[in-house]
């Protein structure tokens, strides 16, 4: 009996141990993101910090090259292998929402309020899908004119003064050019690369300056179609056809072209300050985007962090605190330094705005826009095709502008249906 | 049990499990794909149901999936025969040298054994404009007006196929050549004794004992050039098989379709009529080159 | 020789000289190539007017290169396969050459038939089901489609009917286990065949792109051409970088030519000979 009692006594603790292993056996959930070296690396770090502070979680980062990022999640997440925490470019997430990828972000961590105190004004509608917000960012992107203050010497111009107006930067671009005794282009004035920034800079900068939304409020209605639209299609292609100032796929890329200081200008985002900062041969300069009729316009993004459907208790209890961790300010500063994105707080931003590079994606983001995009890849490839189809096949631009403005309110229509 | 039963027994028990491996990694597989073909099965959908032959209607009348098959054929059509009359003429160039035979071969098979994907990023360097690419930079020094290659609509389908005729050329001259080397000389020499000029010995000894060889080759070579894939994936920008879709493959389009818009059902779709295709110009050649060979005898 | 004849002769050293230089320059532009650093890559000339190992460095012992370990995966996957190829297809050939039961040649069919299956169309249903078996991201996934090869089974089963049948009857009466017999006695008789077939897997999946470029979407889990292929990206091409990766990727296929160029050259004439 004794014996029993002992063993009934033993019993009991051991599975009371076990209870408390259990119970204190660390979380571990899973953050994807695309493998972007700066941006790996500071994870790494921030892992550990996160880690450091919250000791019963564990977080594993996996990586994907950006060209197969969407293939991998689309492929994982319907089969129950995704992460618990994704990072997302914001043009993906309708199509994320609407594949119930992702789910809503728990009221009480992340607030409709939270985000207005705490975010640049244009996240809040770019996460918010049926009243519910889905995402946040730690930092934002925004567009600028990057330029080559050595080409700008050699071709007689003032490194200090970059153009400010459309009209200028078509001037320069002309200037900044060289040809062979061929007439073959082997100084670019101007990167002409829709299949990198070009498409956002066209649909949320020119399409603007030149008096066309490009979409209608609601963000379902292609609305560029109009003369206003195709002046400003007209001047895209004017540089590239009749100035010759820069081609797509001049020397592979646009970013290629300038590190290789065969491009003198190029409209870059602010992802690409850290790669320039790399380079040491490098003399750049960077300003806000040229100006045409008085209006400013600019193009944001931003990646941004959600939570995948399906993750629940624990796992998502500790998912939300690495979201918050993710979001707060000392990441956002940490962003900036190490990866060169601005803050997505704009009170933390403005802490940086005497620094002359931060200064100038600040002020861009004031009058920037944000396209909801619903098909990242095949409405950037819209905008390339409709570029090669003028400048390669000789189409008008009339023609192909409203065949293309079709075509994208067509994509709209079978994703809204 | 019988020696012979013994025997059977052992066979199977041997066969097991490649058998295994051929049904559930070939035959079922392919069973899948065509059964699948007739659903909507897309990854960014949790259910699929049968939709009939809807994804063949749509592939068949999507005008890129037309556009890629046309220069699928093109691909096929324009790059096997070179091959094999490039390589036939070099294996005959081959058998006439006495000396560095073998060195001369042995540069030739090079490009067949590296990396598809390596010698594409090669050659993508070459064909750049300018001032990057070397081939323009070289016509820039003769006084020559600059190619575009890769970035125009018209020449880029050929600067990639080009490249799949440099990397197969190795291979069809060593085939060529091993079996001219088993031509019986002493028929080619009665011949000559008879009074037979080159030509007709070539017309009518070499060629048609080398007719077999080459119905093999044609067949294998337009199955490979049919399958075109990687080079497209690697020279054209961003793997999207332009510009404006004038390089992209039928193989291109599937794997599109399936891994970047994830409409598995349509691609399955697309990829059966590929399959199709392959069947029917393989059938083809193999009459057209029996007719032949019974001409001829 | 009559001067005709040494004239055309001359002529066929000239084309097939010229056609030389065409098969090696791209070789000899990347080689050239890999030795520039970011600046001196987009120089003209052909020779690096400062040439440097920095690439090499940066793609091989540079703490944040993935490339080794690409290259790491590459060997894994290229030597598995071979093997079980080599092991399988002999088995595979022998039972067909020797063996006679029902279903023979019904299976034989089948096997050869499968060489008509266009991967593009095999890839779809292996994709769904290496997901339902969490194959993804493994060697296993990456290798399962090549562990046979029908192309192998053909040629073994040629170069098995050639074996003659007393050997292996006298190895029976010996009381010779029939696993036995083919490990000890069939098998070191058809070695240079079995020599043939093995380079020509290891190079085959050495190169091959189009699965492994599916399958593996971590960076951790390329094989080379995957992680070639994916050189280029967001942050520009880096030629330089790329024509290093080039190089590296061939060098152990250019060793294994030079020491084996004689199978090769037979096995690829035969794949024409016996089809």
């Amino acid at each position: 009996m004794k014996r029993l009692k002992v063993l009934g006594m033993t019993l009991a603790a051991t599975m009371l141990l076990a209870a408390q292993a259990v119970s204190a056996a660390p979380v571990t959930i899973t953050y994807w993101q695309y493998f972007y070296q700066s941006k790996v690396d500071l994870m790494n770090d921030l892992i550990k910090q996160f880690e450091a502070k919250n000791p019963g979680i564990k977080v594993d980062q996996v990586t994907f090259p950006y060209e197969s990022y969407n293939q991998k999640v689309a492929a994982s997440i319907p089969a129950g292998e995704g992460p618990d925490v994704i990072n997302l470019y914001s043009g993906w997430l309708p199509m994320y929402v609407k594949a119930e990828y992702i789910q809503p972000l728990p009221k009480s961590s992340f607030g409709a309020s939270d985000m207005k105190a705490n975010f640049y004004s244009f996240v809040s509608p770019a996460v918010n899908f049926g009243g519910k917000l889905y995402s946040a960012p730690t930092a934002v992107r925004t567009l600028a004119l990057i330029w080559n203050k050595k080409l700008f010497k050699e071709a007689g111009l003032d490194p200090e003064k970059p153009p400010r107006t459309l009209d200028e930067l078509a001037d320069y671009a002309r200037k900044l050019s060289k040809y062979d005794a061929q007439g073959n282009l082997i100084q670019a004035g101007l990167t002409m690369q829709p299949n990198g920034q070009g498409h956002n800079w066209i649909r949320d900068v020119l399409f603007r300056q030149f008096g066309a939304a490009p979409y209608d409020a609601t963000g379902r209605k292609v609305t560029y179609a109009t003369p206003q639209g195709i002046a400003a299609m007209q001047w895209y292609m004017d540089r590239i056809v009749k100035d010759k100032v820069g081609y797509p796929n001049f020397m592979t890329d646009d970013v290629t072209a300038f590190k290789a200081q065969k491009a003198a200008m190029t409209i870059d985002g602010s992802f690409r300050v850290a790669t320039l900062k790399a380079m040491k041969d490098l003399d750049w300069g960077i300003a806000e985007l040229p100006t045409h009729n008085g209006i400013k316009s600019n193009f944001a993004s931003f990646w941004t962090n959600s939570i995948v459907s399906g993750v629940k208790g624990k796992q998502l209890d500790a998912s939300v605190k690495f979201l918050q961790f993710l979001t707060s300010p000392e990441v956002m500063e940490q962003w900036l330094a190490k990866v060169g994105e601005l803050p997505a707080n704009p009170k933390i931003a403005a802490a940086h705005k005497d620094d002359p590079i931060i200064n100038v994606f600040m002020k861009g983001l004031d009058y920037a826009h944000v396209t909801a995009f619903v098909d990242e890849a095949g409405q950037r490839n819209l905008f390339v095709d409709m570029i090669d189809e003028i400048n390669l096949k000789g189409a008008k631009v009339e023609d192909v502008l409203k065949r293309t403005a079709v075509a994208e309110q067509k994509i709209f229509d079978d994703f809204w249906k | 049990m019988t020696l012979a039963k013994k025997k059977a027994m052992t066979a199977y028990v041997f066969l097991a499990f490649p058998l295994v491996f051929f049904v559930g990694v070939r035959f079922g597989p392919m069973l899948y794909a065509m059964i699948r073909s007739l659903t909507d099965w897309s990854l960014l959908r949790k259910t699929n149901q049968f939709i009939g032959f809807d994804n063949f209607k749509a592939v068949l009348t999507d005008p890129v999936f037309l556009k890629s098959l046309g220069n699928t054929l093109r691909y096929a059509i324009v790059g096997a025969p070179i091959v094999i009359a490039l390589s036939l003429g070099i294996a005959l160039l081959l058998n006439r040298i006495i000396h560095a035979r073998g060195l001369f071969r042995l540069i030739y098979i090079l490009p067949y054994i590296t990396p598809m994907v390596a010698v594409s990023w090669v050659w993508r360097w070459m064909y750049q404009t300018p001032p990057m690419g070397i081939l323009n930079a070289m016509f820039s020094a003769l006084g020559l007006p600059a190619v575009e290659f890769l970035i125009s609509p018209d020449q880029a389908l050929y600067s990639i196929l080009a490249v799949n005729i440099w990397v197969e050329l190795g291979y069809c001259t060593t085939v060529f050549l091993a079996g001219i080397q088993t031509i019986p000389m002493d028929c080619v020499e009665a011949a000559k004794i008879d009074g037979a000029s080159e030509r007709q010995i070539f017309v009518r000894i070499i060629l048609p004992l080398l007719m077999p060889i080459t119905l093999f080759l044609m067949i294998m070579q337009g199955i490979q050039f049919l399958r075109i894939f990687t080079p497209i994936y690697n020279m054209s920008s961003q793997a999207m098989g332009g510009p404006l879709d004038s390089t992209k493959s039928a193989a291109l389009y599937i794997y599109q379709m399936a891994f970047t818009k994830f409409e598995m059902g349509r691609a399955s779709a697309a990829s059966l009529v590929l399959f199709a295709i392959i069947m029917v110009v393989t059938l083809l050649q193999l009459r057209i080159f029996d007719k032949k060979a019974n001409n001829q005898e | 020789m009559t001067v005709d004849k040494r004239i055309g002769l001359g002529i066929a050293y000239a084309i097939l000289s010229l056609l030389s230089v065409v098969m090696i320059f791209p070789f000899l532009w990347m080689l050239l190539s890999s030795f520039k650093d970011a600046t001196q890559i987009f120089q003209p000339g052909l020779f690096p007017s400062d040439p440097t190992f920095e690439n090499y460095i940066a793609i091989l012992f540079s703490g944040n290169s993935r490339f080794p370990r690409w290259f790491l995966n590459s060997a894994i996957v290229a030597t598995c396969t071979t093997a079980s190829v080599l092991f399988f297809d002999s088995l595979l050939g022998y039972t067909l050459a020797k063996f006679e039961f029902p279903g023979k040649k019904i299976i034989f069919l089948l096997v050869i038939s499968t060489l008509m299956i266009p991967t593009e169309m095999l890839v779809i249903p292996w994709y769904a089901m290496s997901r339902a078996m969490k194959w993804g991201n493994t060697y296993w996934g990456i290798m399962f489609p090549g562990m046979i090869s029908a192309f192998g089974v053909f040629l073994m089963r040629q170069f098995m009917t050639s074996i003659p049948n007393d050997l292996i009857d006298a190895a029976r009466i010996d009381g010779m286990g029939e696993l036995r017999i083919f490990m000890k006695i069939v098998l070191p008789l058809v070695s240079p065949a079995l020599a043939t077939l093995a380079i020509f897997n290891f190079i085959g999946n050495w190169n091959a792109f189009l699965w492994p470029l599916i399958i593996a979407s971590k960076p951790r889990m390329f094989t080379l051409p995957v992680g070639l292929a994916n050189f280029s990206g967001e942050a520009g091409s880096d030629w330089h970088l790329i024509m290093t990766g080039a190089t590296v990727a061939m060098v152990p296929l250019i060793i294994l030519f030079l020491i084996f160029q004689k199978q090769i050259v037979r096995g690829i004439a035969m794949t024409g000979l016996k089809g």
